[in-house]
């Protein structure tokens, strides 16, 4: 049981002069346990200053984040985060990197690397184990922060454009591989995106936000059985409808 | 065999010419031109004297001498500069306090630090070792401080998040490794202005051996010919410390920066 409930969320950002510019204004959301929600919206419209408080690394100007009835105020392993730049730790191998969470945890060594190894094959990565970051292709990089993330087993998986800066057929990859992954492992996932692909081919709900300030503007229920057509009439009708909802958010 | 030394002339035949026309310039300017030893000793003689001191034994005094007098100078600066130089990169009010008062001392050149370490020290290898330290630490402490300040907000961020969330364990795991070619290039260069120190502090006497002494000495004497091999001496061993440091370095502790474009 891991239910996330945002309530009344706003963050408001204050920049050298003192003007305040407002984030994230007023958000409500509940997302259920094991559901995998998709964040869509223009540039600047707060989806990650949303994840980034979801995680712990940036704190709301009012309201709350509750997951399990517990207020979310610093980072824990409980909500593992994947960022869009490769974090990796250059100076850690593959595996250490995964290990890193475990060890923080208090795992010892051996222990940690046995959980490792575990993730590192569920990525299918199992001969690259004792390679350095800078000897990954990008695709593979966030395939190890995947499963860096995953070893601590959080409740949570929080993503901020894990893909985005990944070609095309790397990302379809990642994303079907993704989707396994979460069926396999049952966390719930947040992934923030400005990809209308993306979203429609991964998400239970697209959560699409307006900008300045950063609202809710729509909760799509994406009710398509998986593995997804991409080219389907149905996706491209849901791509439509979410193509014309942030149109019209533009132009304003 | 014969395609070993083929490929060997090939990769350091041009650097081994380069070194043996100066050697034989250099004889021939001595022995033809100059013809007197005091102001150049030749090739020639200077091997001559490097063989007396091998002899005698003395040069193995001074080396060992001077090795003391540098050790205890970088140990110094090392485990006193990285901490610093941690404390002020990873707390902005440790910086505020110490960045004034190393601006102030900084710039004063080691060297003129030589009558305090005497008044100090008195005539040991402590007060030389003092006078490298003086001059090793800076580098060390800025270099670190500077590493420190370049560690990327996202690797800080990821450790967070995987449960790494104290101070202590953030510097431990995450800036520590991230600023260590930065620190490194500090211990490097802390190397190099702790050697030319090294030279000046036995010079003024601080000891009465050690290859800085020794250059002295000879000088007193007049023979130049010494003054070149412990001269020749302080080139060679500074050379080989730095190449055995960086080796280590790039072997085992950097080894995830190859690829890196430095």
């Amino acid at each position: 049981m891991s239910r996330l409930t945002v309530t009344n969320v706003s963050r408001t950002f204050k920049n050298e002069n003192g003007a305040p510019t407002s984030a994230l204004d007023n958000i409500n959301l509940e997302i259920k346990d094991k559901e995998f929600v998709c964040f869509i919206g223009p540039s600047g419209c707060g989806k990650t200053t949303l994840l980034r408080i979801i995680a712990g690394l940036d704190t709301p100007t009012s309201g709350d984040i509750l997951l399990d009835g517990t207020k979310i105020t610093v980072p824990d392993a409980k909500r593992g985060m994947v960022f869009q730049e490769y974090s990796l730790f250059p100076w850690r191998t593959v595996i250490e990197n995964i290990a890193f969470g475990p060890k923080m945890q208090g795992t010892k060594k051996e222990k940690s690397l046995k959980i490792a190894e575990k993730y590192l094959e569920l990525v299918g990565l199992g001969q690259f184990k004792n390679s350095y970051p800078y000897e990954l292709s990008g695709g593979m990089r966030q395939r190890v922060a995947i499963a860096r993330a995953l070893a601590t087993q959080p409740q949570v998986l929080l993503m901020d454009e894990p893909f985005g800066a990944l070609d095309a057929q790397t990302r379809n990859t990642l994303q079907h591989e993704l989707l396994e992954i979460w069926e396999k492992k049952n966390v719930t996932i947040l992934f923030v995106t400005h990809s209308m692909d993306e979203a429609v081919f991964l998400a239970d709900r697209i959560v699409v936000m307006s900008a300045r300030p950063g609202k809710i503007k729509d909760i799509i229920d994406v009710n398509l059985p998986r593995p997804r057509d991409r080219t389907a009439p149905e996706s491209n009708t849901l791509r439509n409808n979410v193509l014309k909802l942030l149109a019209r958010e533009r132009e304003k | 065999m014969y395609n070993r030394i083929k490929d060997a002339v090939r990769k350091k035949g041009l650097e081994a010419l380069s070194l043996l026309a100066i050697v034989v310039l250099w004889q021939l300017v001595a022995d033809l031109i100059i013809k007197n030893k005091l102001f150049l000793p030749s090739f020639v003689d200077v091997v001559l004297s490097f063989s007396k001191v091998v002899k005698s034994g003395a040069i193995f005094t001074d080396i060992s001498v001077s090795l003391l007098h540098f050790g205890i100078g970088l140990f110094l600066a090392f485990i006193i500069g990285i901490p610093i130089g941690i404390a002020m990169g990873w707390f902005k009010t440790v910086n505020r306090i110490f960045d004034p008062i190393i601006e102030i001392i900084r710039p004063i050149p080691p060297l003129a630090w030589i009558p305090f370490a005497i008044v100090w020290f008195g005539l040991t290898h402590q007060s030389a070792g003092f006078v490298v330290f003086v001059g090793a630490v800076f580098p060390v402490i800025i270099n670190t401080y500077a590493g420190f300040k370049s560690v990327s907000i996202i690797y800080v961020e990821a450790a967070k998040v995987l449960g790494c969330t104290s101070d202590r364990a953030l510097i431990r795991y995450v800036a520590l490794p991230s600023a260590l070619p930065s620190i490194a290039a500090g211990m490097r260069i802390a190397m190099g202005v702790g050697w030319m120190c090294l030279v000046a502090a036995e010079m003024f006497g601080v000891s009465t051996n050690g290859l800085g002494y020794k250059i002295w000495w000879h000088y007193y004497l007049h023979q130049m010919d010494f003054v070149l091999v412990y001269m020749l001496l302080l080139g060679f061993i500074g050379f080989l410390i730095d190449r055995a440091f960086r080796h280590y370095l790039d072997d085992r502790l950097l080894k995830w920066r190859t690829g890196v474009v430095m």
